[in-house]
């Protein structure tokens, strides 16, 4: 790091301060945003090499990317905030082809009048989830818009990484007969953002799930190379990810209810709300779609991990021309979980 | 969840299933209607149909107050949201239901209108509270469950001199909606359709009491089983609808005695009686006029009603053109009757009511019956 | 018929005439406007934001009795 004059007089007041056009003009305001915010905190060689791109070796393979915009609202929710979650979801998207994540980017649109303070609390975040994740924040971008034009920051993350041979995981190999797993329970995410919106005000301990999944991914596939299929079940829930898999297989499923780990406070919330579990969103979640004879192995491998201790052999896949997604029900009967039309909406009836 | 899982018990599920096995006559069909959203979604969701007999029949009745709803009311309330610029609260369920020009609740939202999505009658006035400036419409709907939290904001709404709150009322009664089903010229033609029991609503029970039903039990001499919404609760039900009509009974009983009572809450009676009365008539979707049978805001609270202080016009909309909705409210015709259903009618586009809301006999279907084979005939042979 | 479930009374405000409930372990306040003498660790049946009536507990394992008695009278051979 170069010694030498300062480039700013006065430090970013991130205490009091908000975004303002200027931030976004490109002019010495945005370079210290960049310097004082971003940068020191995201804090790695190729960041501070403050070029307009990153330029790094790759290993020889298959390269796999991946984008995701974040637009959640609130940014700050019990368990997490905005800024750990895109880190987490871009990272988990990579990662879902058998990928080893290795850098992302990030752009930031602020909305004017957006209070520093907030912003620094998000990038810290960021920061932290990065570096725990061993995947570093490389390049960015920042834009402010005029106030009213943005919902305080949307964040757009990019990642890219590479699959190691010999796998090949994809949304149209589930199989006849194949297992189908998930490593933990259901719902806890929507239900943790329901919580803290305004209007619905009830109580619980749930927090976000929202969590880097590649570390589990990685021992996953070093123990079953040949797993068919991997998702995670964000928006939608875990009822949307399956439909998808059986759409892009042309197949069917069968689910166990019992099977499915849901916790007690998610299931309460759910019928409070008059909410179905199955399409709440999930952000530290992965379903996969393996060999039969694979399961009980992965099964143990992803229990031994800390994000797989819940893990669970939900159903199995079926021929279904049709593709449907039916479940026995805890009581006995059977029931198809379909595709869910529009976002879900608490409801009185 | 106390009084909630021991009421879907597996085991429990399988004792009564193997009695209404064991009760159900041979050569004779059971056709029993639901008439609530909440018992539809229960058989559906935990696959109650599986555990009954092949000569059981539900028959999904208009068991929702969003799918009985006429178009006109929510061109209303979005008249209220886009026109007025009122600051409208409005349940869960209404916000999707496509209204004239395939329009919504959410989709004015969408264009700027302030529509917000309330869970309680509570937050809407709370929101009244904290934006004096505006005006604050509650769109009230639902049946006899939901009638009193809006007479409680009614009351409260006067006490705290709340001048820029207002209801846009249209509560319905469930009794008059039932009187028209077992009145329908379809059911009067012989072997067109039949209803051989109902499942008496379980909450607008526990408002009401299980007195009001005994008038149709003795009218149609029809039995009646005032149901819980659990899924035992259903099955039980379904069994002693099965035994009263095999021993020719025709009475009210009630197995939701946990909540239910004979006279129902009369201090939520009464708090509606004192600031609402009955409408002459009202349009049903599906069913027409049906007089006497829904709730408009009294005299002495007329300021506090939104369709005088904004003095709503009247709006005859009809149905999308081959939408069965309304026959389908009435238990005459199948979701898969519609020749909407499932090509151009589907949950994420809406032709009617029956397919928006979640407790609607389309949606209900779409989501958990589909891959079913067809239903056996209907005909009743009693 | 609407969506509507039992939920124990944690606390009760006769101020304000709200209580706390609690369905598992989800808490929720909620208007007592529509009940009488509900108190702690009773259970109600909440609909909306309100308490709509009191669940009664002998009722409610009158009818879990009438659930396990029935099928029993199959175990005898005809």
């Amino acid at each position: 790091m170069t010694a030498g004059r300062r480039r700013f007089p006065q430090r970013l007041n991130t205490r009091n301060g908000r975004v303002d056009m200027t931030h976004g003009s490109g002019g010495r305001a945005m370079a210290q945003l960049i310097e004082e915010l971003f940068v020191s905190h995201l804090d790695n060689a190729l960041l501070r090499q403050a070029n307009d791109q990153a330029a790094f070796d790759v290993p020889a393979g298959r390269m796999v990317m991946s984008t995701d915009g974040h637009v959640i609202s609130p940014l700050f929710f019990p368990g997490g905030d905005i800024g750990a979650l895109a880190v987490h979801g871009t990272i988990n998207d990579v990662a879902m082809s058998g990928a080893r994540p290795l850098y992302l980017s990030a752009g930031f649109i602020l909305e004017e009048g957006f209070p520093l303070a907030d912003l620094e609390r998000l990038v810290v975040s960021m920061a932290r989830a990065a570096s725990e994740a061993g995947v570093p924040v490389v390049t960015g971008d920042t834009k402010v818009v005029e106030k009213g034009k943005g919902d305080g920051v949307f964040i757009t993350t990019t990642g890219i990484g590479v699959v190691p041979a010999g796998v090949e995981i994809s949304g149209d190999r589930a199989r006849p007969g194949d297992a189908i797993l998930v490593n933990g329970t259901l719902g806890d995410h929507g239900v943790a953002i329901m919580s803290s919106r305004e209007n619905l005000q009830f109580e619980t301990r749930m927090q976000s799930d929202s969590a880097a999944l590649h570390t589990l991914v990685a021992d996953m596939v070093e123990a079953v190379p040949t797993i068919h299929c991997l998702r995670d079940p964000t928006r939608g829930g875990l009822a949307t990810t399956l439909n998808e898999l059986t759409q892009q297989s042309q197949v069917g499923m069968k689910l166990r209810e019992r099977a499915i780990p849901i916790d007690p406070a998610v299931t309460a919330a759910c019928e409070l709300l008059g909410l179905d579990p199955l399409y709440v969103a999930n952000e530290g979640k992965l379903v996969c779609i393996c060999d039969a004879q694979e399961a009980a192995p992965l099964l143990q491998v992803m229990r031994d991990h800390p994000l797989g201790a819940k893990a669970a052999i939900i159903g199995e896949v079926i021929e279904d021309e049709l593709g449907f997604v039916q479940m026995e029900t805890r009581f006995g009967g059977s029931r198809v979980v379909d595709w869910l039309a529009g976002e879900q909406l608490p409801r009185i009836c | 969840m106390k009084y909630v899982e021991e009421f879907r018990r597996q085991d429990l599920a399988k004792r009564l299933s193997a009695a209404i096995h064991d009760a159900v006559e041979p050569h004779r069909q059971y056709n029993l209607m639901e008439f609530c959203g909440g018992h539809t979604h229960a058989i559906f969701r935990y696959g109650v149909q599986d555990l009954m007999p092949p000569s059981v029949t539900f028959v999904h009745g208009p068991g929702c107050p969003v799918c009985v709803l006429p178009i006109g009311r929510i061109d209303n309330a979005i008249q209220l949201a886009r026109d007025e610029g009122v600051i409208l609260c409005s349940y869960g369920d209404m916000l999707r239901v496509p209204a004239s020009g395939r329009n919504s609740l959410l989709k004015v939202k969408a264009q700027g209108a302030d529509v917000r999505m309330v869970y309680s009658t509570q937050d809407a006035l709370r929101i009244a509270r904290d934006n004096p400036q505006r005006e604050v419409v509650f769109f009230a709907i639902g049946f006899e469950t939901t009638t009193p939290p809006t007479a409680v904001a009614i009351k409260q709404a006067r006490a705290e001199r709340l001048n820029n709150f207002s209801v846009f009322c249209n509560h319905v009664l469930t009794p008059a909606a039932i009187q028209n089903i077992l009145e329908s010229p379809e059911l009067r033609d012989m072997g067109s359709v039949s209803i051989d029991g109902f499942f008496g609503p379980s909450h607008v029970s526990s408002i009401i009491g299980s007195q009001p039903y005994e008038f149709f039990a003795e009218e149609f001499q029809k039995p009646v089983v005032i149901a819980g919404f659990e899924p035992l609760d259903v099955m039980q039900s379904a069994l002693m609808l099965i035994r009263q009509l095999n021993q020719g009974r025709h009475e009210v009983e009630n197995e939701y005695t946990r909540v239910v009572s004979r006279e129902g809450n009369r201090k939520a009676q009464s708090l509606v009686a004192e600031v609402m009365e009955l409408r002459r008539s009202f349009e049903w979707r599906g069913l027409g006029l049906v007089p006497y049978s829904a709730l408009q805001i009294k005299a002495p609270y007329a300021d506090l009603d939104a369709e005088k202080r904004f003095q709503l016009p009247l709006i005859q909309a009809s149905d999308v053109k081959g939408c069965e909705c309304p026959r389908i409210l009435r238990g005459v015709k199948k979701p898969t009757d519609c020749k909407l259903f499932g090509s151009v009618c589907t949950p994420e586009n809406p032709m009617g009511s029956c397919m928006v809301s979640s407790e609607g006999a389309c949606a209900a279907y779409w989501s958990y019956g589909r891959f079913r084979q067809p239903e056996t005939p209907r005909e009743s042979a009693a | 018929m609407c969506l509507a479930l039992p939920a124990r009374v944690l606390s009760v405000d006769d101020g304000t005439d709200m209580a706390v409930v609690a369905l598992g372990e989800v808490k929720k306040e909620i208007s007592l406007a529509l009940v009488e003498e509900v108190q702690v660790d009773d259970f109600v049946l909440i609909h909306v934001g309100y308490a709509l009536n009191k669940v009664s507990p002998e009722e409610a394992e009158r009818t879990l009795k009438l659930f396990a008695e029935a099928g029993l009278t199959r175990e005898i051979p005809t």
